[in-house]
């Protein structure tokens, strides 16, 4: 199942070069000029494999939802490449797009949000193969349905019922069988499990897991939970403001992270384990995520970075270097801090450094005002 | 209540030992005309002493937010009746009068809610909404009070605080929102702070700043505070007494360390072996309660978690065994609800060393 006749057989099934997504920030109320861009993605590289898994990472209004749903064309990027399976998604009309959407598919957080409260789950699972032409005749169609309800484990009464009738994890179960209804071999997973309980959620990762494994599925999960993108992904890439600023293999990235972003994500997340909470040591990172409307100078990082140093930081842009085999790093400082020459300062410091410009979400600027009109393009909820 | 400051140490009861506030035997019944009532909250008993943190854990529909509700006395008065007794203080509050709840409410007890931005007032200031309790509660005049909201607000690390005081809930990030509402619940140095998931709606590295504050203002101040969450690993680092709900009771109640380390009811076992976590490879199966928490059944039938339970036999179900299931002693400090416990961690390579002392 992994590989398609028609294509390239090896070869990453999905890449993408130098994407950038900028929404316009409008003004005025006659005239409609446009008086900056917030850069949802600005500058991303990635690249998957046939049958693994991306997990992407980062705080909300990173761009990750917004790179995942350019990635469908389901917002226009404005700059950059994707290239899924040899062809350049970017660059299609609207028909091959159309078609091409067969073979890349999404799931998205909110189920109840995603699927029509007036339609009972055999329309809303036949919809799909209806727009493409599949499935065949009716008998067909039937049969196909009660396959997609076995595999995500739902009982075939379901089909006459509304989405509305279901618990939270049952309703993801729907959206993902419609998703992998048409056959897809990429599926894009938004947040999949943060709406929902965690023993529920530990049943929809399983189940996407298991989906991988018998369809040969390529995933390319976005979460902002680090503990369930470590458990499903096969390589992590992290997001700040953005861009990516490291990529690894799961294992690599939580053995070893080297940006200062990701060592201090990571020794944010509370662990369930009372001994490792009290010994390990916490990076607190000063202040909120800078407006990506007027991102910082430099690396974008460096108004909260604890290891910020006088040069380069402030004025450089960091490029990913690769400084582990396919450990990907942007950050001028890398190596010194890995071994230890660099030591972080605490939270206060850094904001005593960078006075009032830590400040929250774009509270400083003049652009202030519109921040709120701007907020809801670079975060999908 | 007339503090001297916010937050300053020294709490007013000498005797640490008595706690701040006891809940015992608490139920919470939802009614509506023409159809069976729910009950929300069953016989749930709990106190909280000065300084201490507990944790109501459970997961959505648990009872654990009504629990709350009920204590804070802001539980709608129609169509709920509301049983049982919470003293705060050794003052009775269920069935006291308005005026004297409004009293206490934001002066000697203070919620933090989980959405900051709908519990501001958007059309309000911030500076209007922190100094409001001052005047209420401390008596402050005007200008005192937009004094002491700065430096409430600088006290929670809100930069810049008085040109904040000007500024709407919109203008404000969520992370500082969070703040501001921390700082309005702090105003009077409450004996008693309930937070109903004050860091869910937050990014990781924002909601360790919160838990830090948290963390502080109750080691400085000797506030007594109630949290709820579902997150466990909020509770691992946060909580000192841990108190697991499912659908309306406690079933489970112990110290930190010993829950995570020797979990014994199913349903807690199971929700730490459900959770992904950091410090495992990939591919590490995850393994999950059947079901959801709809499957529970009535507690008056039996254990409302044996349908999901792998541990479960017959005489978890009340009609075999005659009795329900009672919350009984389990060992030192632990009180159990379960026919049929476990003996063994469920999570393999988890939860480390076994009675890890704290």
């Amino acid at each position: 199942m992994t590989t398609e006749p028609t294509s390239p057989a090896s070869g990453p099934l999905l890449q993408v070069q130098g994407l950038q997504v900028h929404f316009p920030i409008r003004r005025g109320l006659f005239v409609d000029r446009t008086v900056g861009h917030v850069r949802a993605v600005d500058g991303v590289d990635l690249s998957i494999d046939r049958g693994t898994t991306y997990g992407l990472v980062g705080e909300s209004g990173c761009g990750k939802s917004t790179l995942g749903r350019a990635i469908l064309r389901l917002t226009e990027p404005t700059a950059g490449k994707v290239l899924f399976d040899g062809t350049d998604v970017a660059s299609l009309k609207p028909e091959p797009m159309r078609h091409m959407r067969r073979r890349m598919q999404m799931v998205f957080q909110d189920p109840l949000g995603s699927l029509d409260p007036r339609q009972d789950v055999e329309s809303l699972l036949a919809e799909p193969l209806h727009a493409h032409g599949l499935g065949g005749d009716k008998p067909a169609i039937a049969r196909r349905l009660r396959e997609l309800l076995d595999a995500v484990g739902l009982p075939e009464a379901a089909l006459r019922r509304y989405p509305h009738e279901f618990s939270g994890g049952q309703r993801q179960r729907i959206g993902i069988a419609r998703a992998i209804t048409v056959e897809p071999d990429l599926l894009i997973a938004d947040e999949p499990v943060s709406a929902l309980d965690v023993s529920v959620q530990a049943q929809v990762l399983n189940l996407l897991e298991e989906l991988q494994e018998r369809l040969g599925l390529t995933y390319l999960v976005i979460a902002h939970d680090l503990a369930v993108v470590r458990h499903i992904s096969d390589v992590v890439g992290v997001m700040y403001l953005g861009s990516l600023v490291e990529q690894a293999p799961a294992d690599a990235l939580y053995e070893a992270p080297l940006h200062p972003y990701t060592r201090a994500l990571m020794s944010a997340v509370p662990v369930p384990d009372p001994v490792l909470e009290d010994s390990r040591e916490r990076i607190l990172l000063s202040g909120d995520l800078p407006s990506p409307a007027n991102p910082p100078s430099g690396c974008r990082f460096h108004t909260r970075c604890p290891w910020r140093q006088e040069t380069r930081c402030d004025d450089e842009v960091p490029v990913l270097r690769e400084l582990a085999p396919l450990h990907l790093v942007s950050c001028h400082w890398a190596e010194d801090i890995r071994d230890g020459r660099l030591l972080p300062k605490s939270a206060d410091e850094v904001a005593a450094i960078q006075g009032v410009s830590v400040g929250p979400t774009g509270a400083d600027q003049p652009v202030d005002s519109m921040i709120g009109g701007v907020d809801e393009p670079v975060e999908f909820r | 209540m007339n503090g001297s400051t916010a937050f300053s140490a020294a709490p007013r009861h000498a005797a640490s030992t008595t706690p701040v506030l006891e809940v015992e035997d608490l139920s919470v019944r939802f009614t509506r005309r023409g159809e069976a009532g729910t009950q929300a909250v069953d016989g749930v008993s709990f106190s909280v002493a000065p300084g201490e943190t507990i944790g109501l854990v459970g997961e959505s529909g648990c009872g654990k937010s009504v629990t709350s509700l009920a204590v804070m006395g802001l539980l709608p008065k129609r169509g709920v009746q509301v049983a049982g007794s919470v003293r705060l203080d050794g003052q009775e509050l269920l069935g006291a009068g308005d005026r004297a709840l409004r009293k206490l409410r934001g002066a000697d007890m203070a919620m933090v809610f989980q959405d900051p931005l709908s519990s501001l007032n958007p059309t309000v200031t911030i500076g209007v909404q922190v100094t409001e309790v001052l005047k209420e509660h401390r008596g402050m005049s005007g200008k005192e009070a937009t004094e002491e909201a700065a430096d409430l607000l600088d006290r929670v690390g809100i930069p810049d605080p008085r040109r904040r005081l000007g500024e709407y809930p919109h203008q404000l990030s969520g992370g500082m929102r969070q703040r501001a509402l921390i700082a309005m619940a702090l105003a009077c140095s409450p004996r008693l702070l309930i937070a109903d998931e004050p860091t869910t709606a937050l990014d990781v590295t924002i909601q360790a700043q919160i838990l830090e504050l948290l963390r502080e203002l109750v080691q400085g101040s000797g506030t007594a505070l109630v949290m709820i969450t579902h997150d466990l690993g909020v509770v691992a680092g946060l909580c000192d007494r841990v108190h697991v709900m499912y659908a309306g009771r406690i079933i489970e109640t112990a110290d930190r360390g010993d829950l995570f380390a020797r979990p014994r009811h199913p349903y807690t076992g199971g929700l730490l072996a459900s959770v992904p976590r950091l410090d495992t490879t990939r591919g590490t199966p995850l393994t999950p309660i059947r079901g959801s928490a709809r499957d529970a059944i009535p507690w008056a039938q039996g254990c409302a978690f044996a349908p999901r339970c792998d541990s479960g036999r017959d005489d978890c179900l009340t009609e075999v065994a005659g009795s329900t299931v009672p919350l009984e002693s389990d060992g030192a400090g632990r009180e159990l609800r379960c026919r049929h416990p476990l003996t063994v961690p469920p999570v393999a390579g988890s939860p480390t060393t076994p009675g890890a002392d704290r």
